[in-house]
């Protein structure tokens, strides 16, 4: 016998989210179990406690927490909550963890689509899937209309570190060899392009991807591996300025190597960015010895559904110039690349 | 990608420099008008591989860095009105103002939106007709038949709730006012090829016979600049200066005629203010009376607004190629693209901006 079938008022009679989907009543209750349950379902979530409960085998445990406020929610490529899940795995995962349980906070805008929660929910189910891991506990809040933007998502993670991994963005080397798993700037171009205002058309999509199984091979095959992160705000160009400075190194790429797509490329001319400076959501950067390079980008490359296919050594550590990443131009020049200002804003002519 | 990689092709780049270092002789100084040319050439390091003895010098030619503080100072008096949403280029929102940026201004609770196009204003004006869309028009040739268009459009629509605040500069004025300049060092241009896309470039031939000087309108990727200096130092070379178009793959002498003719509709040449330089005769365009509805300035009566400059920048002398960006005193000590005091120091295609990120810090 259900609780469902014994409810007088019909169940998700609203198409949009109410404040009192947020308040704690039956309500509540309902999005929980029409929402959430049904596809994130697992021992932990159904026990409907105000906590999860689970083991984790002895070890060090790596713990992250993100919140995602990206606009448009849906973009070419993925949505708000295939982000949610796989940002927070692939903070785990270039720690050298792997990725075990996650909580999901949601904060809904009064008047949001059911229909479009139930979209991202499906998506969160989906990349936890495939990223193995489950979201075991979470929460909703609803704010009042105009107060966010549609809907918000924090997702923590925790995850097992590997033994005998140590990977830190302070362990460069100089003669490490820096190789990305893929093509840069996929993911902030798909959303510059699909975000409101721009008025022409592309067929780039996000490149948002779970990366702790190829991590994971990588680490078990090439455990020699300094230095590991993914590439998200402010792209490669502050990445490897964080790398250079923890480590007190410096880093020196070579332009040719770095993989764009040539439609990326083309919106980044036209908009006039840098795809250095543009987030990516799929991609991760690792710092290996030279020896080990080669086999770091042998396995990204065959990792099946991480477009690992475009993977490429783009650069080395330095002794010199500390702090400081330097890009040999294709002409034979040198130019500093800089660590992005912040807000990407668009050359106008 | 078509159309551009052939212009960044490495082999090809280091024939014509191969060219160009045989055929120096003697120290010149060129100027690159556009900012967009300055961006390349620092982003490629254009200047490094280039013989000593040619001096690149960095022009006035980026609207960002010229747009004078009274006019940012009224777009910040436009933008905190509560009636006002301001749309803009990306870049003018971190142009500093007598006192604050419009960055500041849209965290402070302004309605300012990023745009690519003046018709995209438009497009808000449509959509928002209770409010006031003004679009911060700025830009040389380059955007002047956009943001007429944008008026025509309106006008035709009858969205009196749209307007511009006008900020256009024309190139061939300001190259005469550098030529005319006592303390000016320049030996030759690079015309900007998308201005010379719209404007042609009829408007040199005058220019290069008075002042004696080569003119060569040039595109943005490294083989067409190195093509640009090639041909301005063959001219310098043989003393045969002239107009030589190097970017006829989309500039014609004439120029794009219905584009000329969409801006003199709307517009009408005027006296215009230049940050750092000063006003330069007849350098700017205005909105024409017919279309006196549409200008923002009047419609929001901030004509009396006094700006107040930094006394430290000396970003109009690197405009006019009379110092060099790390000449400047407070060059990546008081002034830095985070904290810029200066127009340069903001736009990536600014000269000092352009220096700091791409050749290190002083």
């Amino acid at each position: 016998m259900s609780i469902e079938s014994r409810c007088p008022v019909p169940l998700l009679k609203h198409e949009t989210i109410q404040m009192a989907h947020g308040a704690g009543g039956r309500l509540s209750r309902e999005l929980t179990r029409k929402v959430f349950l049904p596809h994130l379902g697992n021992r932990c979530l159904e026990a409907l406690d105000d906590q999860a409960k689970f083991f984790l085998e002895a070890g060090m445990v790596a713990f992250t927490t993100d919140t995602f406020v990206v606009s448009p929610l849906f973009f070419p490529g993925g949505n708000i909550g295939d982000l949610a899940v796989n940002g927070t795995v692939n903070d785990l995962a270039v720690g050298g963890a792997i990725p075990r349980y996650l909580s999901a906070g949601f904060v809904l805008e009064e008047g949001f689509s059911l229909a479009e929660l139930e979209r991202v929910v499906k998506s969160i189910a989906n990349a936890a899937r495939i990223a193995g891991v489950q979201v075991v506990t979470g929460d909703t809040k609803v704010v009042q209309k105009g107060q966010c933007d549609g809907m918000f998502i924090n997702t923590s993670g925790i995850g097992v570190v590997k033994k005998g991994i140590n990977v830190s963005c302070s362990n460069l080397k100089p003669g490490d060899r820096i190789v990305v798993s893929g093509t840069l700037a996929d993911h902030g171009m798909a959303i510059m392009t699909a975000r409101e205002g721009l008025s022409f058309q592309s067929g780039i999509m996000s490149d948002t991807a779970s990366l702790n199984g190829m991590i994971s091979k990588i680490l078990d095959e090439v455990p020699e591996v300094h230095a590991m992160r993914d590439p998200t705000r402010g792209g490669l160009a502050a990445t490897l300025n964080e790398l250079a400075g923890a480590s007190r190194t410096g880093i020196v790429l070579d332009e040719a190597a770095l993989p764009v797509r040539p439609d990326v490329q083309g919106a980044c001319e036209l908009l006039g960015i840098d795809p250095l400076n543009v987030a990516n959501e799929g991609k991760v950067v690792i710092a290996a010895p030279a020896e080990n390079a080669e086999a770091v980008l042998r396995v990204m490359r065959e990792e099946p559904g991480v477009s690992g296919k475009d993977a490429a050594i783009v650069g080395e550590v330095v002794d010199d110039h500390p702090g400081m990443v330097i890009i040999r131009t294709v002409l034979g020049s040198r130019r500093i690349l800089e660590m992005p200002l912040g807000e990407q804003l668009p050359r106008i002519c | 990608m078509k159309y551009i990689d052939e212009y960044r092709n490495p082999d090809l780049a280091r024939g014509i420099l191969k060219k160009i270092e045989d055929g120096v002789t003697r120290p010149w100084a060129i100027m690159e008008i556009c900012g967009g040319q300055t961006h390349s050439i620092i982003r490629n390091g254009i200047d490094q591989l280039l013989p000593d003895q040619i001096r690149l010098v960095h022009g006035p030619g980026c609207p960002v860095c010229v747009t004078p503080l009274e006019t940012l100072d009224r777009a910040l008096a436009i933008a905190s009105r509560p009636e006002v949403i301001l749309a803009s280029f990306g870049d003018m929102l971190r142009v500093p103002g007598s006192r604050r940026d419009l960055l500041q201004a849209r965290s402070e609770g302004a309605d300012i939106r990023v745009v690519f196009s003046s018709l995209e204003a438009l497009r808000i004006a449509r959509e928002n007709p209770q409010k006031e869309v003004v679009f911060l028009a700025v830009g040389f040739e380059t955007t002047a038949p956009g943001n007429a268009m944008a008026v025509k459009q309106a006008e035709r629509e009858g969205l009196r709730n749209f307007s511009e605040l006008v900020s256009q500069f024309m190139v061939p004025p300001a190259m005469r006012a550098i030529l005319s300049s006592e303390e000016h060092t320049i030996q030759g241009f690079l015309a900007a090829g998308h201005v010379c896309t719209v404007a042609g470039y009829e408007e040199y031939e005058p220019i290069a016979e008075k002042f004696h000087v080569p003119i060569v309108p040039a595109g943005f990727e490294p083989v067409d600049i190195l093509s640009g200096v090639l041909r301005v130092v063959g001219m310098l070379e043989s003393g045969k200066p002239g107009v030589v178009n190097e970017y006829s793959r989309v500039v014609s002498r004439e120029g794009n005629p219905g584009a000329k003719k969409t801006v003199d509709e709307v517009f009408e040449v005027a006296d215009r203010q230049w940050r750092g330089i000063g006003v330069i005769p007849k350098s700017g365009l205005q909105l024409r009376e017919k279309f006196s509805g549409f200008d923002a300035a009047k419609k929001f009566d901030v004509v009396n607004i006094q700006p107040e400059e930094s006394p430290f920048c000396r970003g109009g002398e690197v405009l006019q190629g009379i110092i060099r960006p790390d000449a400047c005193p407070v060059f990546g000590s008081e002034c830095t693209p985070m904290k810029p005091l200066g127009a340069p120091m903001v736009s990536s295609e600014g000269a000092c901006a352009a220096y700091y990120r791409y050749q290190g810090r002083a």
